[in-house]
């Protein structure tokens, strides 16, 4: 493998098994530029978690390599360390101690100089809109407070590679965007990212690339355009005016392709195996069932389709426990 | 300052915060212990009729006894937290910090101290103010701060290890029945040679805190009995010691960072 | 119905502890405990002078674990009930009976049972430790009867709290208060043999009567029987008052 760029990530045929259950890695490779957005997306129990903590050194991976920011993960962990910052899946704070105590215990134990913890500190608190809470145990922060904490804690001693575990899960609207925002903004300043989430927008949105995992392997890798396109079928979508139409809509909608999971209720929906121009036929189709409708959309492929062209499976819904989460906690892995 | 020393300080200082933060981990640390001398101490008074009892004044005997108690709460504290922070994901945080794992220990111990520091002042402020006697005077009273100290951090090793081994709060405040059976097993309410029935004699007789309550009170109703002490500090270094060992053997596979 | 739901929360509990050998395991094994540190350990203090009970001190040391285990049993079913809040099972009680007060009842008869299981345990082992009974069949009932009254008692004080609480956190206020009117009675020694501050608050407190009861029975010299009982069976009807005032709180909680 040549020597990835020093803000770059590199893993080949990684692999992590667990005593007793199936291997939750099973072999991935993959290639983060320098500056890059890389959105690794899957179900529940995918691999993701487990992939994040072996690049990141907190779990040694079974076979494979990989080298993140130059430094192999195994032989140079503490050099991966220091180039490294990480929100992983739990906010990981301590409910009595303030922001700014955690700030400036997180900026200590990386070496940062006495004199630039106290900037640095009120530096990345006002960045993430915390300035007003820094004095406030963490324990009376809302869930988007500890998350920003989190992010501000990650980037405390300027990391040039940025490893985030579903960072928006369980947060608000508002939230979320902010959160989107900080990570674009991040990217901007060369800041190579890699994003872990099982929301399809937020990989859609953020990523610049998108790697999608099921079952501990990656099953297509691209620029979300570029998965889209392959897959290349629209999903039409009718609503009936009866609602207790429904059934006759999807019999009308059956000959032009797959059923869709995502439908309004009351309504149907087909991913269209002729793609737009089918749209004319449909039409005609609900027309001469005598099909009064209500709504009728066309929409683009999403990810989701991507993710059911590859597996079968509809990401949605598709998550499972991550292999192996026992022997994960075993070993002080939450 | 070396990095070292500064992990170390920080670490410490977020132990020594949180402790003062949860009262109530302080207060029945404080409080429990005090009410049982004060019922024990009534309770009990007719003890020293008994022949061979070595004071006539039950209380200074049984003052001996709130340190130990004290060691026990400072085993649930320090490991409760650790555990927590394994819970919370915290400890993963210090995990990829250029962190080493003794000096994590060794910062989880500074609340320890502080919390021992506190308890030995308040037992022996108030159980003198109670009347107990100090026989070996002031000196004394340094060195059951001193004794008193040893003892908590001793135990709270035993606490750490018990919260990397098991990662989980609970299973650190299921340990508490055991090391209250190990206080109630031994000389804690009557003098070895008082005990009557044999397997209890026998039980108390092997057992470490026996001799670490004979070492306070030592300082209490004799004096200066530099045999006593000594096997008091030695039993606290070795459980200090066992404790660590098997401590930072399980913080490696906790911490399985490459 | 309020039957019905009593039974069906008392088959819930009692299933919990006998499946789950964690939770009720230490409700065994800390009685037991302290009766052998107790007896064992402090059998010497009846040898001093005017400590003149005829069973012998491991008799009169069981009897404090009786009732000690009784209260606890009670406080530890609070700790179930305060989970059950926490965890949101409880407001599936709420949701589903229509008489509320069997909820209570309910919890009530899991802790007798899980008392029972436990005085079947400390009595065999104290037997065979030796202890001495001096009481009849009528004398140990009253013994035993003693013990369920306090176990009722110790119950609806824990099921007020937690149901006031509706979280974990209540453990210590419901321990507390029960652990300091338990060791604020003659556990060492008979009443006549304290002094001092600890005799006065002794004599005043009313769990002296159930022990002095309790150890007359045992030894078959009834004493205070009346005054005994008369606290037993008022203090779990002062303390119905306070389950059920608890209850309403956690009702208009929702």
């Amino acid at each position: 493998m040549e020597q990835a760029d020093k803000a770059g990530i590199e893993a080949e045929g990684l692999v992590r098994e667990f005593k007793n259950g199936p291997r939750a890695v099973d072999g991935i490779d993959l290639r983060v530029a320098p500056g890059e957005i890389y959105g690794f997306l899957g179900p529940n129990g995918a691999g993701k978690s487990t992939t994040v903590l072996m690049l990141t050194t907190l779990l040694p991976p079974t076979a494979g390599t990989a080298r993140v920011a130059g430094f192999d993960i195994v032989r140079e962990g503490g050099e991966v360390r220091g180039a490294i910052g990480a929100a992983l899946q739990e906010a990981a704070l301590d409910p009595l101690l303030t922001g700014r105590e955690h700030m400036r215990l997180q900026t200590a134990l990386h070496g940062l100089p006495k004199a630039e913890r106290g900037e640095r500190s009120v530096e990345l608190l006002a960045r993430v809109g915390l300035s007003e809470a820094a004095d406030r145990k963490v324990g009376q922060y809302s869930g988007g407070m500890k998350r920003r904490l989190d992010l501000a804690l990650a980037l405390a001693h300027r990391p040039r590679i940025l490893f985030l575990d579903e960072p928006t899960t369980g947060l608000d609207i508002q939230s979320r965007t902010a959160l989107w925002d900080e990570v674009a903004g991040l990217a901007k300043e060369g800041v190579t990212v890699f994003l872990t989430t099982q929301y399809l927008e937020e990989a859609d949105a953020l990523a610049d690339r998108v790697g999608i995992i099921d079952h501990g392997k990656i099953v297509a890798e691209g620029t979300p355009a570029e998965l889209k396109a392959e897959i290349g079928r629209p999903t039409v979508e009718a609503v009936p005016h009866d609602l207790d139409d429904q059934a006759r809509v999807a019999e009308a909608l059956r000959p032009f392709g797959e059923e869709s999971g995502a439908t309004k209720r009351g309504g149907a929906a087909v991913r269209l195996e002729g793609g737009e121009s089918q749209l004319a036929d449909v039409v005609r189709a609900l027309d001469a069932a005598g099909l009064a409708i209500e709504q009728l959309q066309l929409h683009a492929p999403s990810l989701d389709d991507v993710f059911l062209a590859k597996t079968g499976r509809s990401l949605e819904g598709a998550g499972e426990g991550e292999p192996g989460s026992e022997e994960m906690e075993a070993v002080g892995v939450p | 300052m070396s990095a070292h020393t500064t992990q170390v300080g920080q670490l410490a200082r977020r132990s020594v915060l949180r402790t003062l933060r949860q009262p109530g981990q302080i207060v029945p640390a404080l409080i429990f212990p005090l009410f049982l001398l004060a019922v024990n101490s009534g309770g009990l008074k007719d003890a020293t009729n008994l022949p061979g009892f070595p004071t006539s004044s039950y209380l200074t005997f049984a003052l001996a006894v709130p340190f130990m108690q004290g060691a026990l709460f400072s085993v649930m504290n320090a490991g409760t937290d650790l555990a927590r922070d394994i819970e919370t994901g915290f400890l993963n945080r210090l995990a990829l910090t250029p962190l080493r794992g003794a000096a994590l220990l060794g910062g989880l111990l500074a609340g320890a101290i502080v919390l021992g520091l506190v308890q030995a002042a308040t037992y022996l402020l108030v159980g003198l103010l109670a009347g107990a006697e100090l026989a070996a005077g002031v000196g004394g009273a340094l060195v059951i701060v001193v004794l008193s100290v040893s003892i908590t951090v001793a135990f709270g090793t035993l606490g750490l290890f018990v919260a990397l081994r098991s990662g989980t709060a609970e299973a650190v405040q299921g340990m508490f029945p055991l090391f209250f059976v190990l206080l109630f097993l031994s000389s804690m309410a009557l003098p070895l040679e008082l005990l009557q029935t044999d397997w209890f004699h026998t039980v108390a007789s092997i057992n470490p805190v026996s001799y670490l309550l004979q070492a306070f009170r030592s300082l209490l109703i004799e004096g200066w009995n530099l045999g006593e002490l000594a096997l008091g500090f030695a039993i606290a270094a070795a459980i200090g010691a066992i404790g660590m060992t098997a401590a930072t053997a399980a913080l490696k596979t906790r911490l399985v960072r490459t | 119905m309020s039957r019905k739901v009593a039974l069906a929360v008392a088959w819930r509990s009692i299933h919990i502890f006998l499946t789950n050998p964690a939770f009720l395991a230490p409700g065994i094994l800390f009685p037991l405990f302290f009766f052998t540190a107790f007896a064992g350990g402090l059998s010497a203090i009846s040898s001093a002078p005017g400590f003149d009970f005829p069973s012998g001190y491991t008799a009169f040391q069981f009897v404090f674990v009786l009732l000690q285990s009784a209260a606890f049993g009670g406080v530890f079913t609070g700790f179930g009930i305060a989970r059950d809040f926490e965890t949101g099972f409880a407001q599936r009680y709420l949701l589903a009976a229509r008489d509320r007060r069997g909820i209570v009842a309910g919890y009530a008869l899991a802790a007798l049972a899980r008392a029972l299981i436990t005085w079947t345990v400390l009595t065999a082992v104290a037997l065979v430790a030796g202890m001495q009974v001096g009481g009849d069949g009528v004398e140990l009932l009253g013994l035993y009867g003693l013990a369920v009254l306090v176990n009722l008692t110790a119950t609806l004080w824990a099921a007020g709290v937690a149901m006031r609480v509706r979280s974990i956190q209540g453990g210590p206020l419901m321990q507390f208060p029960v652990f300091l009117i338990l060791f604020l009675a003659p556990v060492y020694v008979p009443l006549d043999l304290l002094s001092g501050w600890i005799h006065a608050v002794a004599s005043v407190n009313p769990v002296t009567a159930l022990l002095e009861a309790g150890r007359g029975f045992i030894s078959g010299d009834p004493t205070v029987v009346a005054l005994a009982f008369a606290i037993a069976v008022a203090l779990p009807l002062l303390f119905s008052l306070w389950a059920r005032g608890g209850l309403r709180r956690a009702e208009a909680a929702g």
